[in-house]
């Protein structure tokens, strides 16, 4: 049911590459390449991209196999037309949407979801913004175009299952067989993804002096000199 | 650009630095936290050896996964016993407050930050929960964020952010005869989309939501996610300070609030005052400058109902539902699967379509003056028997509190269930979901395909008082068809 879950390492396994310093490992997302998997329709939320009762879990863990899992799915487990039940989309990593994608929730859920089952990067028309958050946060490029841009990169793919793509994110552009259309990446996240400074933890932790005088200045954060004392 | 808005003034004061990609480090004043989306946050700080920072500044509640009916433990579901266990050895391990269901402070996040005082104006608030945005309603600059920023924020109590636009949304004039908050918000994003609020902070403004309660208030802000919105607020004022005085924060041992100083003990009328002076410097300028106005006339909304699967598909009860083709052309194909899931036909009307379920609660519509309203539709009738119909209190003091004035009694004795407080049916990760394709009317906050638990149930989002309506009735019916005053004899 699954594919690609091993074509990305797990965020588990990059923290612990580096077991001395506990240093994560963040690798610079430039470009990305593969062949596509189209999921067309406009507002697809996050309860169906990962439907409420596959959170009842305290790790994201094995949430691949759950993408999209009612769309895919009958009651009585009979798989239904979806294009993640297609063999011929089963090892594609680049998910190309229509527009509003990845509405409602805030649940990182989704994009773990997407990510475990095998995406690396999404094309769309555009993104709620929590969800291009949580994709950011994951290293995973959200990068958008015009709607007719991206029906016709869906058509492509739909018609050329195997065909390569290419998302460069530095560019802006997305290239898919002859043609190279230019897409447009939120400056920040090309910043990031570009730099491999996507994933900000020890980025902001580094500025500790500057987040406690910013403490400091407000009215309302009590006893601010009793914390990170010990930092 | 913005520039001398609440928004504005709040991010300058709590930016602690600009980032190598551009985006702005913000504090994070309060960071409220549950058991779904916090425990593999704790478990990412462990892997990387890392402490919470400010475990002062974090509170943690469980309100995604509690049964409603039986809480005692372990829980019966195996997978939310391990999930409260696992919020509970994180808190217990970095020194959290937690309002677990022992304390009697236990409800859902959006609920209990503000009914605690945790929620002030001039804040930062975060929480993994994209309903964050409710506690904008106290002029708190409140949003969603993901599981690993919340990794972020148990490491460094900052935030990675870009700054928005900000529009402002007037609604003038005063609200008609069983309008209330939820249809303000449910015609505000009719009007401008879900995804119109994308790249937007939305500012609720103008007499209707100024003459709003704070529930009311916390209702707007609640669904600016709905609209596309990552945050939305309504700048403090006398009505904000008032309900403010009132919470553990600011009221004595003796339960006295600043409200009646001379009376008060200790330091604490001072410590108001001095916070009051600091929250209506933050209030937006008379002359600030937005990057978008938007101005709706309050008193042409309508009690307002959803006909299809996204929240921006509603429309006042009198209204007929729309045919696809009279709707933008990115919006058509939506609305016809829309009307396909619901079974309801263009040009014809909401009113009357036939509901299994009435579902009161939510982070939206379950606190005290909501559930008064309902009761006293319900007051002296019956839910029809093709109905069931259950209320959840917002949290463990919201029903104390209505258990106090009997609202209860009026409930059950109209054939509700009467429950304890969680989130419930909202999104059914509990015991509490639709069955089968079952119709339901609901005062939370999506009516996505599948959200309510089943996924052929259906969802008719609709304010208290409406869902009210349809419970004794069987049906999606007007409110102001159901007078109180009526069945007094």
């Amino acid at each position: 049911m699954t594919s690609g879950e091993d074509e990305r390492s797990e965020p588990s396994e990059r923290a612990s590459g580096e077991a001395a310093s506990r240093e994560v490992d963040i690798p610079e997302v430039t470009e990305v390449s593969g062949t596509g998997i189209p999921v067309r329709g406009n507002d697809i939320d996050t309860d169906q991209i990962i439907p409420a009762r596959f959170m009842k879990v305290v790790t994201f863990d094995g949430l691949g196999e759950f993408a999209f899992f009612d769309k895919r799915f009958t009651d009585e487990d009979e798989a239904k037309d979806h294009p993640f039940n297609e063999d011929r989309f089963r090892d594609a990593n680049v998910l190309v949407v229509n527009s509003n994608f990845g509405c409602g929730s805030s649940r990182e859920h989704a994009p773990q979801a997407l990510m475990r089952w095998g995406i690396d990067a999404i094309v769309g028309e555009s993104f709620a913004e929590i969800f291009a958050g949580n994709c950011l946060a994951l290293g995973i490029p959200t990068v958008t175009a015009d709607a007719e841009t991206v029906e016709a990169i869906q058509d492509w793919v739909a018609a050329n299952p195997d065909g390569e793509l290419d998302i460069d994110v530095a560019a802006e552009t997305v290239t898919y067989g002859e043609t190279t259309v230019d897409v447009a990446v939120d400056e920040a996240q090309r910043k990031a993804l570009v730099e491999g400074i996507w994933d900000t933890t020890a980025l902001m932790k580094s500025n500790t002096e500057a987040i406690r005088e910013t403490a400091a200045s407000l009215p309302y954060v009590e006893s601010s000199e009793s914390w990170v004392a010990d930092d | 650009m913005s520039s001398g808005t609440l928004y504005d003034k709040v991010w300058d004061r709590h930016k602690v630095t600009t980032l190598p990609n551009g985006q702005d480090q913000l504090f994070v004043g309060l960071h409220l936290i549950h058991e779904v989306t916090s425990p593999q946050a704790f478990g990412m700080l462990r892997e990387r050896d890392i402490d919470v920072a400010r475990p002062d500044l974090t509170h943690a509640t469980v309100d995604h996964i509690v049964p409603t009916a039986d809480q005692s433990r372990p829980l019966g579901d195996d997978a939310a016993e391990e999930m409260m266990s696992e919020l509970e050895a994180n808190v217990r391990d970095a020194g959290i407050d937690f309002s677990d269901p022992t304390t009697g402070d236990q409800g859902i996040v959006h609920v209990i930050g503000p009914e605690q005082g945790l929620t002030q104006p001039g804040t930062t608030i975060v929480c993994g929960d994209s309903h964050t945005a409710t506690h904008g309603a106290f002029g708190a600059l409140a949003f969603g964020i993901g599981t690993s920023q919340i990794r972020d924020v148990l490491a460094t109590q900052t935030v990675a952010m870009e700054k928005q636009k900000v529009r402002k949304i007037e609604v003038t004039g005063e609200l008609g005869e069983g309008v209330t908050a939820k249809d303000i918000i449910l015609t505000i994003i009719r009007r401008l989309g879900t995804d119109g609020g994308v790249g937007y902070v939305y500012e609720y403004a103008g007499e209707a939501i100024e003459n709003l309660d704070m529930e009311g208030r916390m209702s707007i802000c609640n669904m600016s996610i709905e609209g596309g919105a990552r945050a939305g607020y309504v700048n403090p004022d006398e009505t904000t300070y008032e309900w403010l005085a009132e919470t553990d924060e600011f009221s004595d041992s003796e339960g006295r609030s600043p409200s009646d100083s001379r009376t008060m003990s200790g330091d604490e009328p001072e410590r108001f005052e001095k916070m009051k002076q600091y929250w209506k410097s933050i209030r937006s300028e008379e002359t600030a400058e937005y990057d978008d106005v938007v101005t709706i006339d309050g008193s042409e909304i309508e009690p307002t109902v959803t006909w299809g699967t996204t929240p921006g598909q509603g429309i006042g009860i009198s209204e007929s539902i729309p045919h696809p083709e009279e709707l933008p052309e990115d919006k058509q194909d939506t609305a016809r699967s829309s009307q396909d899931h619901m079974e309801v036909e263009p040009g014809e009307s909401m009113e009357g379509y036939d509901i299994d379920v009435a579902f009161l609660g939510s982070c939206t519509n379950a606190r005290l003056p909501d559930l008064r309203a309902a009761a006293e539709i319900v007051r002296g009738r019956q839910v029809d028997e093709s109905v069931r119909a259950m209320v959840v209190p917002g949290s463990q003091r919201v029903k104390a509190a209505a258990e106090a004035e009997g609202l209860d009694e009026v409930f059950r004795e109209a054939g509700f269930d009467w429950r304890e407080a969680g989130c419930s049916m909202c999104l059914g990760m509990n015991d509490d979901q639709l069955e089968g394709d079952e119709r339901s009317a609901s005062s939370s906050n999506r009516n996505f395909v599948g959200r309510q638990g089943s996924k052929d149930g259906r969802t008719v989002l609709m304010s208290p008082e409406m869902v009210a309506a349809a419970a004794v009735t069987g049906e999606v019916t007007d409110v102001r068809d159901l007078p109180t005053a009526e069945v007094e004899a």
